[in-house]
């Protein structure tokens, strides 16, 4: 006999991130989620969005490795609570891991959470972390065809970062063309291309952070002061 | 490898379901797949077979359903699905609709044989 099941593969890993929207909501936390391929600058993009942040501004990043504390070593130099999440093997991060690591962390709102994801354009996009915004880095080296490719991460993405445009010059690459395959699989993703090393584009990127930051405070129960 | 993974979080279910009713007999497990849900098929079969190899539910069936992705028309409400990456209406032409399938990974059904009363 069959037996209906219906229920998400996922779930407890839903259930989980459902704890910690919660959590981020009670507490006025904004959530984003950095996801790419290896290599394609989301640590870069982080340092240079820390060092632009003044000392004793309410921030905190996570930051997912296979193996190695490189990434938090680099963030670290800022002043800002960093905490490496080693996942060992696992090609992606989850909300029992970033859980674990939040606590570990003592972070609390409000303010802002930064996580860049393992390098991997497909397994991450398939675990909720309860963030309120998943942010897609392609880079100029990348090829144009990615958002065909991955189509997953681009329609869940809320914004699409073309990274490393300094390199431009140098490579063939149609940062028109990238937006059209991405906007195939989710018209109403955000755009935006910067370079980490010459900090073009970062005001474009830093204000839409903030637009997204004052959303997010608007929406947060009116309660703490 | 995430397909590892996601074959390891449905044998879990299977296996919540397993202590419920610890006479039945699993014979099958039908999954949705979802063409965004940045999970292969075939590895999911290989991982399934291979977690399951030499277990209690070595004999277990993996049926998947695969799931295209499906636009609803904003503006006349037709459900279509999306071929060549083509979003726009193909019964009014209208450019804006809202994703309603593809994305799926659940599970769907489990086969099993409940023993008949012992007499
Ligand atoms: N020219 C140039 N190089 C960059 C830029 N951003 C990052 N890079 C370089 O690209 C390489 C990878 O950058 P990371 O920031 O470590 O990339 P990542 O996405 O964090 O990598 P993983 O965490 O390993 O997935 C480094 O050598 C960086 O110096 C940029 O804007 N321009
Ligand atoms: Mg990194
Ligand atoms: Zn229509």
């Amino acid at each position: 006999m069959r037996e209906v099941v219906e229920k998400k593969v996922l779930s407890e890993n839903d259930r989980l991130a459902a704890e910690l929207r919660q959590r981020y909501r009670e507490q006025n936390i904004l959530c984003v989620n950095f996801i790419s391929s290896p290599g394609s600058g989301k640590t870069a993009l982080l340092e240079k969005t820390l060092g632009s942040f003044a000392p004793g501004t309410p921030v905190a990043v996570l930051t997912g490795d296979l193996q190695t504390d490189n990434d938090a070593r680099r963030l670290m130099r800022y002043g800002f609570p960093v905490r490496q999440i080693v996942t060992g093997g696992t090609c992606h991060l989850d909300a029992r891991m970033v859980e674990r690591h939040l606590n570990e962390l003592g972070f609390r709102g409000p303010g802002l959470l930064l996580v860049e994801n393992v390098g991997n354009l497909v397994c991450p996009s398939s675990y909720d972390l309860g963030e309120a915004a998943k942010i897609v880095l392609l880079s100029v080296t990348e090829g144009e065809d990615k958002p065909l490719k991955y189509p997953g991460i681009f329609h869940r993405a809320s914004l699409m970062i073309l990274t490393k445009t300094d390199l431009l010059p140098h490579v063939e690459f149609d940062p028109k063309l990238a937006l059209e395959n991405a906007r195939k699989i989710h018209p109403e993703i955000d755009y935006l291309a910067l370079s980490s090393k010459t900090g073009e584009g970062f005001d474009q990127w830093l204000a839409w952070l903030a637009a997204l930051q004052q959303k997010t405070r608007q929406e947060a129960p009116a309660t703490i002061s | 490898m995430h397909e590892v993974g996601i074959a390891s979080s449905i044998i879990e279910s299977i296996e919540a379901e397993a202590r419920r009713r610890p006479d039945a007999q699993f014979t099958a497990v039908g999954v949705r797949i979802g063409e965004l849900s940045n999970v292969d098929r075939d590895a999911l079969a290989f991982a399934f077979e291979a977690l399951t190899l030499k277990t209690p539910l070595e004999h277990l069936r993996l049926e998947i359903e695969w799931c295209p992705r499906r636009q609803k028309c904003l503006a006349c409400g037709e459900e279509f699905v999306v071929k060549d990456w083509e979003l726009t209406c193909p019964k009014c032409g209208e450019a804006r609709s809202t994703c309603i399938g593809g994305t799926e990974l659940d599970i769907a059904y489990l086969e099993l044989e409940e023993p008949c009363e012992k007499s």
